[in-house]
């Protein structure tokens, strides 16, 4: 460092970032891949001056000082462009020379970023390892006194129900006097999760939607997808695929101006309608795609201007009490379909759960409550809410369910659980832990963008750079340059394995609980845990 | 896997005959516990008492002297009792109890004015409070409070408790409609409670094998706000409620309770006659759905009885007999025991999709299939 080089209070060192380029002069071939691939600026062109004193032996002549100049890589530090951890410098590295190396003990970048008296936004989800779901065992395995099934030979039902079901009684009611009977969805009870097209890249929402499709028509697996909030490309509206989708409207509206002028055309209806009320990444704070992101085809989507960002606010603004939040919404979107599209509500698990739960059971329109737990992952959102604000999913979903079996409508109001499922690539037995502490169904949103598309982003703040629109995958960019690097083929190619092998894993949990006629919803018998808090919280075996 | 028998005749025979066909069956340890229910009694209960409620249980001394005090207090006066106090040492493994009761009461003033409906209530009633009397001090236990029905419960070896009990020596408890268990479970903490056949409300069933969906369906049923769904001492008492719940609560037909704990595929639904019917109580009822490996046997108010088994079938099973009289039973050897001189080749192994039915006139075996058109159900 030179001697004149101001030394301000965010002045950093390589060292104090959590992620240090690590460059291996003798194999770079200085092709400058990876400086030109960084999504962040982190790493440019380095002119090394290096000075070598050549000390001859004897006493004669003198030491000499030797200049030479070579070229290679340098990491920034500034902390607008520190390094974040994506490893594209690797990637696309011909000779493996470069790659991030993680640092856990170097955490002054984060009292620095904050630079202009704006905290910390980015996409992701929770920057916490930990998950409840991964320590839970499935232990009631049926041995001798009743044969385990065979996940490969039985018939399985794994689909489930999205939709009001009626009680027995009211349903044989009902059909005695050939009533109104609210709409029902079988559906497989795995959901992607609401990521709207916006969020994500053209090309990643179209290889979902050809994934979904593909599920669908070929493989028997009604799969369905959540728009997330930010309407749906016109086309797709008015084609016949739209009944594997569920629309979402949430506190923004957007895109919505072009959903109901499309009713008159559709050819169905939509699976469902989802009314998000919040999302477990940051419970309490509305949507928000920033300006980056929005170009002419989102701006013309989602009715708005360009280049302006798009926060939604916290809560549905016409709206003042719970009554009218949930009731009057449901019964406007029910009657905008002709009441033949359940209409639920999706919210983040708090404290307050039950409480709308409590008020759905009472609205005969309500086709059920979707939960986001704190470890949900969202496209943009403050750090503080991502890291900080929340509820666990599991004993939220626990307390819904109880109390739905308390009032005996635990097959009348599906629950459908999400928030970090498959956090740590276990996706099958998080979801049927889910499952069978009482979710109806599950969604999944990061694991679907991960093992879809190739997400990088993780729990130790890799990458996460969503809210910017530099997705170095293509995969939440709505720059071209970067989403062309997004095959949608592939990416549909990739969502029908996932989900394949999902089905699989799912039969091979179930059917040594020697379950296979019917999704084992709220089977809570079947799951122990080591922690003894946990097993009393959840109302499941302690094992040790 | 314990072992299921259950007689229907149209003639009332000794339960000995069934508890034999038991033995018959019987492989390694078989000392967790036997059930009888016995229904279409003969003998007084019949001629003298018909119609009358009938209690039984197993009571101590004190026992019977509270329960006198609680059936006078409700106005029921007893009328005719078996009363039985074995004198000889208990089988090994089976306890010292006391009375073993089945007593007719004479119904209150005022009972024929009340409905059917009504009068089931009060009876279902008092048997939960006499059960609860007794869950303190362990002096009271009864198994059924229902007209023309005497349950039996006991620990020990179905054929020595048989004999301890002197079943053969009355012909009072002689009936139309045996269903009998030997349990034959690996539980050393045996709750008799826990002992198959149960009975609600006139239905009454056993079944072998576990119910891997107990807990689900457990919940259910305890949310339903029906008395009388408690108790779940074992996970196959939810069989006998849902069988109650699809016949009494909801007014279906028996051929509708397969479509209940076992529903078809979607597949099989598309041409079925009656599918809308079917696929509305598919979803409704989703949280009574069985998953196995499981053989039910059942009896109804109507002196009907039938078999049915899971959507896997795990489980063996037979329906044989001749007219007069037909067995069901867990394994085809009890039947061979019961009744040997049938034509075999009208024996009957429900399958899959099939409920068995014989009706109370012992004529014949009839089938129906998840497939075939139900009866107009509403």
């Amino acid at each position: 460092m030179l001697t004149e080089r101001p030394v301000t209070p965010s002045t950093l060192g390589v060292k104090d970032l959590p992620w240090q380029i690590e460059w291996d002069k003798d194999l770079c071939t200085q092709c400058g891949r990876c400086t030109s691939v960084c999504p962040v600026n982190a790493i440019e062109l380095g002119v090394f001056r290096k000075r070598e004193i050549k000390t001859p032996a004897g006493l004669r002549t003198k030491a000499e000082n030797e200049y030479s100049i070579f070229y290679g890589i340098r990491q920034k530090t500034d902390p607008a462009y520190a390094c974040i951890g994506c490893s594209m410098c690797n990637t696309v590295c011909p000779n493996n020379a470069i790659g991030p190396k993680r640092d856990d003990g170097s955490n002054t970048l984060k009292f620095h970023n904050d630079r202009g008296g704006q905290p910390r936004t980015r996409g992701g989800r929770r920057n916490s390892g930990e998950s409840l779901l991964d320590q839970i065992k499935f232990m009631r395995i049926s041995m001798l006194t009743d044969p385990a099934l065979d996940a490969g030979r039985h018939e399985f039902r794994l689909n489930t129900l999205l939709g009001r079901v009626q009680s027995p009684e009211e349903s044989l009611k009902t059909y005695a006097e050939q009533g109104w009977k609210p709409p029902v969805r079988e559906i497989y009870p795995m959901i992607i999760g609401g990521m709207s097209f916006g969020a994500l890249s053209p090309n990643m929402w179209e290889g979902l939607q050809m994934g979904v499709a593909y599920l669908n028509e070929e493989m028997n697996m009604p799969v369905r997808i959540s728009t997330g909030e930010g309407g749906c490309p016109p086309r797709l509206l008015r084609s016949k695929f739209l009944k594997y989708v569920i629309l979402q409207i949430a506190s923004g509206y957007f895109g919505w101006d072009e959903i109901i002028h499309a009713i008159p055309e559709m050819k169905v209806d939509p699976c469902a309608i989802e009314i998000k009320y919040g999302q477990g990444a940051k419970p309490g704070d509305g949507g928000l795609l920033m300006w980056y992101k929005v170009n002419k085809l989102i701006a013309a989507i989602r009715g708005v201007p360009e280049r302006v960002s798009l926060p939604s606010p916290p809560t549905h603004q016409t709206q003042y009490s719970i009554e009218e939040s949930v009731a009057k919404m449901i019964q406007s979107m029910s009657m905008a379909w002709g009441f033949r599209v359940p209409v639920y509500p999706k919210i983040s698990a708090s404290s307050t759960s039950l409480a709308v739960l409590n008020n759905l059971t009472r609205n005969p329109y309500a086709a059920g409550l979707a939960i986001d737990g704190e470890d949900g992952g969202t496209g943009a959102a403050y750090n503080v809410s991502m890291n900080h604000m929340g509820h666990p999913i599991a004993s939220n979903l626990r307390d819904c369910y109880n109390a739905l079996v308390t009032t005996g409508k635990q097959n009348e109001l599906p629950l459908i659980a999400g928030g970090g499922i498959g956090k740590s690539g276990n996706l099958a037995a998080n979801a049927a832990a889910l499952i069978m502490l009482g979710a109806s169904a599950v969604q999944v949103g990061k694991y679907v963008m991960q093992a879809g598309a190739g997400c990088l982003g993780s729990e130790k703040d890799r990458c996460n750079v969503c809210n910017i629109g530099v997705c170095p995958k293509g995969i939440t960019s709505q720059d071209p340059r970067l989403y062309r690097r997004l095959d949608p083929e592939k990416v549909a190619e990739r969502v029908v394995d996932f989900y394949l092998s999902f089905d699989t894993e799912i039969k091979k949990i179930i059917a040594p609980l020697g379950r296979s006629s019917a999704l084992p919803v709220g089977m809570s018998d079947a799951l122990g845990i080591s922690d003894r808090a946990a097993a009393d919280r959840l109302g499941i075996k302690y094992v040790v | 896997m314990c072992r299921l028998f259950a007689l229907t005749s149209r003639d009332p025979i000794s339960p000995m005959r069934a508890i034999n066909a038991l033995n018959v069956m019987k492989e390694g340890h078989d000392g967790s516990g036997v059930g009888l229910c016995l229904r279409g009694l003969g003998g007084r209960f019949e001629e003298e008492f018909k119609g009358c409620p009938i209690l039984s249980g197993i009571f101590t001394e004190s026992g019977l002297r509270r329960l006198e005090q609680y059936t006078m207090d409700h106005g029921f006066k007893s009328q005719y009792s078996i009363l039985y106090t074995p004198e000889v040492e208990p089988p090994a493994g089976t306890p010292v109890r006391g009375t073993y009761a089945a007593i007719s009461y004479k119904v209150p003033k005022g009972w024929k004015q009340l409905s059917e409906a009504q009068q089931g209530q009060k009876l279902l009633q008092m048997r939960l409070e006499l059960k609860k009397m007794g869950e303190e001090d362990g002096d009271i236990m009864v198994f059924s409070f229902w007209p023309d029905t005497i349950v039996v419960k006991e620990v020990g070896d179905p054929l020595e408790i048989g004999e301890y009990l002197q079943l053969d020596a009355n012909k009072n408890i002689y009936a139309r409609r045996i269903l009998a268990q030997g349990r034959q479970n690996t539980n050393y903490a045996i709750n008799l409670y826990a002992c198959h056949p149960f009975f609600i409300e006139g239905v009454a069933s056993m079944t072998n094998g576990e119910n891997t969906a107990f807990i689900p369906i457990k919940e259910y049923l305890q949310s339903r706000d029906v008395l009388g769904y408690s108790g779940y001492q074992s996970d196959s008492e939810v069989f006998t409620h849902i069988a109650h719940f699809a016949t009494k609560r909801l007014g279906l037909d028996i051929r509708a309770y397969k479509h209940i704990i076992t529903p078809l595929s979607d597949l099989e639904l598309e041409d079925h006659p009656d599918r809308e019917f079917l696929a509305t109580i598919k979803k409704s009822c989703r949280k009574l759905v069985i998953d196995g490996p499981n053989c039910v046997i059942g009896t109804l108010d109507d002196g009907s009885m039938f078999m049915v088994q899971d959507r896997k079938k795990l489980r063996p099973g037979i329906v044989g007999g001749k007219d007069g009289i037909y067995g069901f039973s867990s394994e085809v050897c009890g039947l061979d025991a019961a009744i040997p001189d049938r034509d075999r080749s009208k024996d009957f192994q429900p399958m899959h999709l099939d409920t068995v039915i014989v009706g109370p006139d012992c004529k014949e075996i009839s089938t129906c299939s998840q497939k075939d058109q139900l009866p107009r159900q509403l």
